[in-house]
C-alpha cells in the first residue's frame, strides 16, 4: 500500500476519495509501508530511466531508527555540513513560529509555515549549486534560509512595508530573488513547473552547467501544468529536478484527490520515461541524497528527475485555514516517519558532534536572531499602518514605460487620496 | 521609424513576418523560435520557413502539442535570460496556455517589482473567412487587451507586419502578435465574391529590406478624410477601404496597429475632427474592443459626436462554417452603419 486504504469503495455510486482518519478518530499509521533504511539500491546517477522506477515504488531511507545513516544512499557529509543543515532547519522553524505569531498579532495579513517539512526544501537547496535555479510553491522559504538571503528582506516583504522589496505588491511569502536564484512566487499552483523546464531547457540551449529545480505539492500534481512541464521536460531531455512535496494534504483535501489511493506520486515519473525517486521527506540525508543524485544526473546531461518526498504537513496550510475540522489531530504525533528536524539532531547526537544542551543554545541563538530581524523590520512599518511605498509605485511595473492610460489612473488616485487626506503629499508614503 | 537605405520589395505578409524573425534570429543570439511544426517543417502557414536550416535545432524547434507548456517554458526562458519568440498554431488554441499568459507572463514584472520579466512574443495567426470553421477562425484579442500587463499587436499589411513583429520582439514585455491569416496572401476586401487580389498589386506590400521597427502604440492613418472616422485593425482595415472606396466617401481611416497601448491621440484628434466613429473588428460584439473604443470616444470627445457610434463586429455566435459569410462583418453590415452615421448629414 503506497498510501492510504481506499474507503467505502463497495458502495453504489461514485466512489469519491475518503482520507483514513477525520477528527476525533484514533490514528492507526500501520496501513503505510515503511521500508527499512539503508535497504534501498541506488542506481548510478547515468543510469537508464527505467533503473529507478522500483524506486518509484519504494522508498529511499538513510536514517535508521538507531538514528545512524545507512545503505548506498547515505551521502556521508561532514558533520560541519549537518550541523550547518540543522542549524538551516532550526532557523526556518523559529521564524515560521515567530510569523505565525506576527500574524496573530496583526502585523500582517498572511502567513504558511512549512512545519514538518524543512527538510524538502533545506536540505534539497544544500544539495544543488548555489546559482542552480529555483521555481518554489509558496511552502519553499527554506531556499531562502539556506542560501542566507537576509531575514530582514523576508519579514519586509510579510510586513508589505517601505522597504519591501516587492513593493507591498505580493502576498506575505511570496517572495522573489533573481539574485538569489528564487523565482517570483505566483499562488496559482504549478505554473512553476512548466517555467523551471522553460529555465532549464534554456541553460541547455546556452551550453550552461546550471540546473533548475521546482517544487509543487502533492495536490496540485493534478493540475495541467504538471503534464506540460513533464512532457516537456522529457521531450527534451531537460536540465530539471522537478520536486513533488506530498505533505498529504492541500488545505482540507487529503492526497487521494490527487490519485494517492492509486499509486505513487513519484510513479507518475513511470509513464513518461522520466527517472523517479520516492524519498523518506522527513530524512534530511535522504532528502540530499536523492537531489544530489537527480542533480548530478541534470548536471551531466543525462536528463529530468521527479522526487515525490514523502512527509506530512504538521500545521494549518496557512494562517486563514483550522485543520482540527477536518483531519485528526492524533494524526500529527502518529506520524511513522517522525520530525525531520529531531531526527537530523538526534543523529549528530549518535555521531557524538553535537548535544541537547547545544541545540537549546542554537534554538535560543536562532530565535534571538529573528527576533532582532523583526524588530528592525518593524522600522519599516507592517501592514496597513502607512509605512508603505510610494503611491506612484502601485502603477509601475505593469510594462517597461507607463501608458497613459496608466498615467491617468495613477492621476486618479493620488487626487482621490488628496481629498481624503488634504495633508498627504505624494512622495510621502 | 528607424529604416534602412534599402530597397524594398514586394513581399507577402507571410514572407514579411519570415524576414523579421530571421533578421532578429541573426541581431540577437538570445532570440528562440518554437512551437508546433515550426522547426523542420516551417510552420503550417510557412512563417517560419528555412529558419531551423539556417539557426539550428537550438534556436528554432518543434514542441508537444501542448500550449501551456509552449507558453509555461517561454516564461522560464525568459526568466534565464532569452527573449523567446513561440508560435501558437491558431489563435483558437491559444486558451489552454491562458493561464501562463495572464496569471504568470503579464504580471512577472510587476509581482517582483522588475526583478524578472517576460520579453515574449507570442505569434498566432486569428481571425477568419478562410472556411476554417470555429476552431480556426476566432479573433479572440479583447480577452488579451483586458490583461493588465499584455500588449496586443495586430498588423494589416506586410509592411507593417516586418517593422511591428521586430519592434514586438525587442520589446521587455510580454506580447500578443496576431497574424490575421485570411490576408497573409493578399488584402482581402470582404467582397468574397471578386478574384482574390495578390498583396504584389498593393502599396503596402513595399517592404524595405534589413532591419526596422515601428514602435507599439503608434496608429497609421491609412486614409485622410473629413466625413467620419473608421477605427480599425487586421483584415477589417482593407475590408473598410474597399466599403469606403465604393461608396465614394471621405472617411478617416484609421488602423490601431496596437490595442494596448492604443494610439489614444490620433483617435481623438480624428474624431474631434469628424465628429463622426465608426468602429470595425472582426470578433464578437459582446465586450469586444470594440465596446473599449466606443466608450473611450464618448469620454473624450463627446462634444464633437454628431451621430451616435457605430460599431460593426462579427455577430455573437461561434464562428460558422457554411454560413461563414453571414457572419463575417463584409460590405454590407459596414455600409448600413456609414449610411447611418451620415444619415441627415
Amino acid at each position: 500500500m503506497t498510501g492510504a486504504p481506499p474507503k467505502g469503495h463497495n458502495a453504489p455510486g461514485l466512489q469519491v476519495p475518503e482520507p483514513p482518519f477525520r477528527p476525533g478518530d484514533p490514528v492507526d499509521y500501520a496501513f503505510l509501508s515503511i521500508p527499512p533504511a539503508g535497504a534501498q539500491a541506488r542506481p548510478d546517477e547515468l543510469c537508464a530511466a527505467s533503473d529507478t522506477h522500483p524506486l518509484c515504488l519504494d522508498m529511499v531511507r538513510v536514517l535508521d531508527a538507531g538514528n545512524q545513516a545507512v545503505g548506498p544512499w547515505n551521502p556521508m557529509l561532514s558533520p560541519d555540513v549537518l550541523r550547518h543543515m540543522l542549524r538551516n532547519m532550526t532557523l526556518l522553524r523559529a521564524f515560521d513560529d515567530r510569523m505565525f505569531r506576527g500574524q496573530r498579532q496583526g502585523k500582517t495579513s498572511f502567513y504558511m509555515r512549512s512545519t514538518g517539512e524543512e527538510a524538502t526544501s533545506v536540505a534539497a537547496t544544500m544539495a544543488l549549486a548555489p546559482d542552480d535555479m529555483t521555481f518554489p510553491s509558496y511552502r519553499q522559504q527554506g531556499i531562502l534560509i539556506s542560501r542566507g538571503y537576509p531575514l530582514i528582506d523576508m519579514i519586509n516583504q510579510i510586513y508589505s512595508n517601505r522597504a519591501d522589496r516587492l513593493k507591498g505588491r505580493q502576498l506575505p511569502i511570496m517572495y522573489s530573488s533573481r539574485e538569489y536564484g528564487f523565482f517570483t512566487l505566483s499562488g496559482n499552483l504549478t505554473t512553476q513547473y512548466p517555467q523551471a523546464v522553460g529555465w532549464a531547457m534554456a541553460s541547455a540551449i546556452k551550453g550552461d552547467s546550471r540546473i533548475a529545480a521546482s517544487w509543487i505539492g502533492e495536490g496540485s500534481s493534478a493540475e495541467g501544468d504538471f503534464h506540460a512541464a513533464m512532457t516537456f521536460a522529457t521531450v527534451y531531455n531537460a536540465p530539471v529536478i522537478l520536486n513533488i512535496v506530498n505533505n498529504q494534504w492541500a488545505i482540507s483535501s487529503y492526497s487521494g484527490f490527487a490519485g494517492a489511493e492509486r499509486t505513487t506520486f513519484a510513479a507518475r515519473a513511470i509513464g513518461y520515461g522520466m527517472a523517479g525517486l520516492r524519498v523518506d521527506g522527513n530524512d534530511a540525508l535522504a532528502v540530499y541524497a536523492a537531489t544530489d543524485w537527480a542533480a548530478r544526473r541534470a548536471r551531466a546531461g543525462a536528463g529530468p528527475t521527479l522526487i515525490e518526498h514523502f512527509t506530512y504537513r504538521a500545521e494549518g496550510h496557512s494562517t486563514s485555514d483550522d485543520p482540527t475540522a477536518y483531519r485528526s489531530a492524533h494524526e500529527r504525533e502518529q506520524w511513522p516517519l517522525g520530525d525531520p528536524l529531531a531526527r537530523l539532531r538526534d543523529h549528530l547526537i549518535a555521531l557524538g558532534e553535537w548535544s541537547a544542551e547545544q541545540h537549546e543554545a542554537l534554538k535560543r541563538t536562532l530565535a534571538d536572531e529573528v527576533k532582532a530581524a523583526t524588530k528592525e523590520a518593524e522600522k519599516n512599518g507592517i501592514l496597513g499602518h502607512g509605512l508603505h511605498h510610494p503611491f506612484h509605485t502601485m502603477f509601475e511595473d505593469v510594462f517597461e514605460e507607463l501608458p497613459w492610460h496608466l498615467e491617468e489612473q495613477a492621476t486618479q488616485a493620488i487626487r482621490e487620496r488628496r481629498i481624503k487626506w488634504p495633508d498627504w503629499k505624494e512622495d510621502e508614503a | 521609424m528607424t529604416q534602412t537605405d534599402a530597397q524594398p520589395r514586394s513581399l507577402n505578409m507571410i514572407e514579411a513576418i519570415n524576414e523579421a524573425l530571421d533578421l532578429m534570429l541573426a541581431r540577437d543570439p538570445d532570440v528562440v523560435i518554437f512551437g508546433e511544426d515550426v522547426g523542420y517543417f516551417g510552420g503550417v502557414f510557412r512563417a517560419t520557413a528555412g529558419l531551423q536550416r539556417k539557426y539550428g535545432k537550438n534556436r528554432v524547434f518543434d514542441t508537444p502539442i501542448n500550449e501551456c507548456g509552449i507558453i509555461g517554458a517561454a516564461v522560464g526562458m525568459g526568466a534565464y535570460g532569452l527573449r523567446p519568440v513561440p508560435e501558437i498554431q491558431f489563435a483558437d488554441y491559444i486558451y489552454p496556455g491562458l493561464d501562463q499568459l495572464v496569471s504568470e507572463a503579464a504580471r512577472l514584472r510587476y509581482r517582483s517589482a522588475g526583478d524578472f520579466i517576460a520579453p515574449i512574443t507570442v505569434r498566432s495567426p486569428f481571425g477568419g473567412g478562410i472556411f476554417g470553421g470555429q476552431t480556426h477562425s476566432q479573433s479572440p484579442e479583447a480577452m488579451f487587451t483586458h490583461v493588465a500587463g499584455l500588449k496586443t499587436v495586430i498588423p494589416s499589411t506586410p509592411h507593417d507586419a516586418k517593422g511591428l513583429l521586430i519592434a514586438a520582439i525587442e520589446d521587455n514585455d510580454p506580447v500578443i502578435f496576431f497574424e490575421p491569416k485570411r490576408i497573409y496572401n493578399g488584402p482581402f476586401t470582404g467582397y468574397y465574391d471578386r478574384p482574390a487580389e495578390p498583396w504584389a498589386r498593393h502599396p503596402d506590400s513595399a517592404v524595405p529590406e534589413g532591419y526596422y521597427s515601428i514602435p507599439l502604440g503608434k496608429a497609421r492613418i491609412v486614409r485622410e478624410g473629413e466625413a467620419l472616422t473608421v477605427l480599425t485593425y487586421g483584415t477589417m482595415v482593407h475590408v473598410a477601404s474597399a466599403v469606403i472606396a465604393d461608396k465614394g466617401i471621405d472617411a478617416e481611416i484609421i488602423d490601431l496597429r496596437t490595442l494596448v497601448p492604443l494610439d489614444i491621440e490620433a483617435i481623438e484628434q480624428s474624431v474631434r475632427k469628424t465628429g463622426r466613429c465608426m468602429i470595425v473588428h472582426e470578433a464578437t460584439r459582446t465586450s469586444g474592443f470594440g465596446a473599449e473604443l466606443s466608450a473611450l470616444v464618448q469620454e473624450r470627445c463627446f462634444y464633437h459626436l454628431e451621430a451616435p457610434i457605430e460599431r460593426v463586429t462579427g455577430f455573437d455566435t461561434p464562428y460558422p462554417h457554411s454560413l461563414e459569410w453571414a457572419y463575417f462583418p463584409g460590405p454590407v453590415r459596414i455600409g448600413e452603419a456609414i449610411d447611418r452615421l451620415l444619415e441627415g448629414n
